[in-house]
């Protein structure tokens, strides 16, 4: 964390406030469709401020969040590398991407997570493969403009003035 | 990972990729991960961990209920005098049937401790309950697990039976200091032995990842099991105390080979995510002391009870013992 503060403030706010929507219950309807939020998180911040999200730090918040969700420990860290891999791997391309074409990229990464989470979750148990699976990355998807102009402009407005 | 290709193409580009993601740094990230699963998986390496953590997690979760307790709470105080009243004849006509209901019961345990002492077979001990409250939280829309404010604190262990008013709810999966997580038996990877009440027939209940509906597949045609057939568990395995009530079949048909019956059941428990449950404090405790007695006892009557607690390890699994 730089001593900037606010800066700071604006990234460790965030990554706390996807670790409690995590955790925060939906309606019985609406639960399947609950976004992966940390995976959000995470690729806003690889993407616009690579030196905060690096692999370390993805990893680190997995086990984090493992830990609060008591699912094995690791799948969420591996997960979130992966994800933070691909992000920082394409950041040059999906940065100047119209927004439309960046939430549909978002969407690729949220998919394709989900296939990592199954693929993890095969090797321990019964995992049921079904459609349920498809509305949590559409929700991410859907949400993601919003909240890129959101964290945008807390970012922008936090930064310090002479960077 | 469909994403793998366009990866190697942009191998080479040290636009802005190097350093911050290396392909050598993915590699011992996910190494290190895999190396956590397994240690978590096979080993339990990791409770000292989690325990440690869940600790330390208790605002976390306070914070993500909050929400929900504000909509209580809300509708608590919107509530007016009338309803509440209402509401509460309605709890204490159910409180004077249960009593009615129960002071019955006591009259035909007596008998059957009776008959038990005829026959010269060990008592039973009486249920133990705890009783834990539900923490709001939602710890992943595609598992049936629910967290609980009791812990290893309280005595807790895993494996215990858990129930609600209306039937068994799940069991005991991981126990932190102050806080367990619950697996309940609709979870896709649980099993529960169980008992047809009307004609005995003992089979095993698979969660289906459905909270209305527990899978009972491999049933014989001949064994008649109708939909409207309660399920209570048989207590083999060792983990459930006998006779506490599952649930009903719904409906019965052959399955995808139409080699056997597949029954689907509507549990008992009510699933949700919030109110108190019951932890059984029964078979744990009990099992041990079978054991001790073992050396005297001699003599066929009693070869059940002597043979619990080696029939214990494997039955932890068909119990579900350790769903992960």
């Amino acid at each position: 964390m730089r001593p900037g503060g606010l800066a700071g403030l604006t990234f460790w706010g965030s990554v706390a406030l996807a670790l409690v929507l995590t955790l925060m219950p939906l309606p019985d309807a609406l639960r399947a469709a609950k976004p992966f939020w940390v995976a959000i998180v995470v690729i806003y911040w690889a993407l616009e401020s690579p030196e905060r999200m690096g692999l370390g730090r993805a990893f680190a918040l997995g086990l984090v969040a493992d830990l609060l969700t008591g699912s094995l420990l690791g799948e969420q860290a591996l997960r979130l590398v992966v994800l933070a891999f691909i992000t920082l791997r394409l950041r040059s391309r999906l940065r100047f991407f119209p927004m439309p074409q960046q939430t549909l990229a978002v969407l690729a990464l949220l998919f394709n997570d989900r296939v990592v989470m199954l693929m993890i979750r095969s090797f321990t148990e019964s995992a049921p493969v079904g459609l349920a699976h498809v509305a949590g990355p559409i929700a991410g998807a859907l949400l993601w403009p919003w909240l890129f102009l959101l964290l945008d402009g807390l970012r922008l407005r936090t930064r310090p003035k002479d960077a | 990972m469909t994403l793998t290709p366009k990866l190697s193409s942009n191998d080479r580009a040290p636009l802005f990729a190097e350093g911050a993601a290396g392909t050598l740094r993915l590699a011992i990230y996910l190494m290190l991960a895999a190396l956590a699963m397994v240690a978590d998986y096979r080993g339990h390496y990791v409770e000292q961990v989690r325990g440690f953590a869940g600790s330390l997690a208790g605002p976390v979760y306070w914070l993500a209920a909050a929400p929900v307790r504000l909509v209580r709470a809300g509708y608590g105080a919107a509530n007016d005098r009338g309803a509440l009243r209402k509401e509460n004849q309605g709890l204490r006509e159910r409180l004077m049937l249960s009593e009615a209901r129960l002071s019955r019961l006591a009259a035909v345990q007596d008998e059957n401790a009776r008959l038990r002492t005829l026959l010269d077979a060990r008592t039973r001990l009486g249920l133990k309950a705890q009783l834990g409250e539900l923490i709001d939280v939602d710890l992943d829309p595609f598992r049936h697990r629910l967290l609980i404010d009791l812990g290893a604190n309280d005595g807790l262990e895993p494996g215990q039976a858990v129930m609600d008013a209306h039937g068994v709810l799940g069991q005991v999966l991981d126990v932190g200091r102050d806080r367990s997580v619950l697996v309940l038996i609709t979870d896709a990877s649980h099993a529960l032995p169980v008992r047809v009440v009307r004609t005995g027939l003992r089979t095993i209940a698979y969660g289906s990842g459905d909270t209305a509906t527990l899978r009972l597949p491999h049933i014989p045609f001949r064994a008649d099991v109708r939909p409207g057939d309660e399920l209570v568990t048989s207590g083999i395995g060792g983990h459930f105390p006998a006779g506490l009530p599952v649930g009903v079949v719904r409906e019965v048909t052959p399955d995808d080979v139409a080699t056997f019956a597949l029954a689907l059941a509507t549990p008992s428990a009510g699933l949700a995510r919030s109110g108190e449950v019951l932890v059984l404090h029964d078979e744990r405790e009990r099992l041990p002391k079978r054991g001790a007695a073992q050396p005297e006892l001699e003599g066929p009557p009693e070869s059940m009870p002597v043979a619990a607690p080696e029939a214990r390890a494997d039955a932890g699994n068909l119990a579900g013992g350790s769903p992960r």
